[in-house]
């Protein structure tokens, strides 16, 4: 049986009343981008860089809605001083990071923010779990989420290549 | 090749906010690091004022993130020129999601003035206004004397969002004005005059 893992992190979102989605689109994450922005319930907005959306997600807490930033990892790296936002105001941001650069990356390119993802997030004060299956997805997201939320902490779920599968570019 | 007409600015930027901030209501006001904030904070500091002090490119889309979430208050964003080109993009998000209780005020003095006053692209050629226009926005007016200033306030809270505003003042120095920078704290106190007790559960 496949698990449809984007449809389990939209359920998620509903559950923990998320107001506002994020993102700079990305392949892996394309499905839940769909769901959102068919939610009449959810703000979802299409940024230009990621770092927007740290601020915005900033923006939305202060005034009291809850939110998500779906971003691939190339873009982890245009988020970083912009996470002093958080790390300064101790308040929460939630983070799904699809990989890139790691399992059977076809691109170079994607490869040095796909080795360094972690590691830079961990040095700005992000809290990072990932989820290397399909089926650790769900409860990876949803415990994630409750970190951020209720400590007033970043959290980072990164979703490895390996389940979002590697991009074809010869088809 | 077309000359680019310089208007030698002559608001004083304390002047421009205090102004601006008088007719605010229960508006929501946002400050981009440096100047704006100080700015922002000699006209009276409240709990309805969220300061940055750094994250710098990102005070919009934080005033985005609250326009959202507060559909019936309305947000003003006070940024520099400076803060602005760092976060043209938003601008063009913004434009595109058009949040309706959003406004923006960029304070431009063409010049990056805490860090030594050099010279900013907003006196150089770039027309910050018209970029606004450009990526979309209805309202986007250009201001360079106080009939105008008094002419915008108006729409400034009133008119459907978002609309942008683009003050040139001059880079005459101000008394410092200081407001609080502990980030939990500016959190909590906004967060509290919005919501009350229902902000710490």
């Amino acid at each position: 049986m496949t698990i449809n893992w984007p449809e389990q992190i939209f359920a998620e979102f509903k559950k923990l009343d998320v107001k506002q989605v994020v993102y700079v689109p990305d392949a892996g994450h394309s499905k839940l981008i769909q769901m959102c922005d068919a939610d009449p319930e959810i703000h979802s907005v299409s940024l230009t860089t990621e770092e927007e959306g740290v601020a915005q997600l900033g923006g939305a807490w202060a005034g009291g809605q809850r939110g998500v930033l779906l971003v691939q990892s190339s873009g982890v790296g245009n988020c970083i001083n912009m996470l002093s936002l958080q790390h300064e105001t101790r308040m929460p941001l939630f983070m799904i990071v699809t990989m890139r650069g790691e399992w059977g990356e076809f691109n170079p390119w994607q490869v040095a923010m796909g080795k360094s993802t972690q590691e830079v997030l961990e040095a700005s004060g992000v809290y990072v779990y990932r989820a290397d299956s399909a089926e650790e997805v769900e409860a990876t997201v949803s415990a994630g989420a409750r970190f951020a939320y209720q400590t007033g902490r970043m959290v980072a779920v990164l979703i490895g290549q390996r389940v979002i599968g590697t991009k074809n570019f010869n088809k | 090749m077309q000359a680019i007409q310089k208007i030698k600015p002559t608001l004083n930027r304390r002047e421009v906010v205090a102004r601006i901030l008088q007719d605010r209501g229960d508006a929501l006001a946002v400050t981009s690091l440096g100047n704006p904030t100080f700015d922002v904070a000699a006209a009276g500091d409240c709990a309805q004022n969220f300061y940055l002090w750094g994250a710098m490119g990102g005070a919009v889309m934080f005033g985005m993130g609250i326009a959202l979430a507060q559909p019936t208050k309305r947000v003003i964003v006070f940024v520099g020129d400076g803060e602005m080109m760092m976060g043209l993009g938003s601008l063009a998000t913004v434009a595109c999601h058009r949040p309706d209780n959003l406004s923006i005020v960029v304070i431009d003095n063409e010049h990056y003035a805490e860090t030594g006053m050099q010279p900013a692209h907003a006196g150089r050629g770039v027309s910050i206004n018209a970029v606004a226009t450009a990526v979309g926005f209805s309202q986007s007016i250009l201001v360079h004397d106080q009939a105008g200033l008094e002419k915008a306030i108006d729409t400034l809270y009133s008119h459907q969002g978002p609309v942008t505003l683009c003050v040139k003042v001059t880079t005459d120095p101000a008394p410092t004005a200081l407001p609080p920078r502990d980030g939990p704290y500016l959190r909590s106190r906004f967060r509290e005059a919005l919501m009350g007790s229902a902000s710490h559960v």
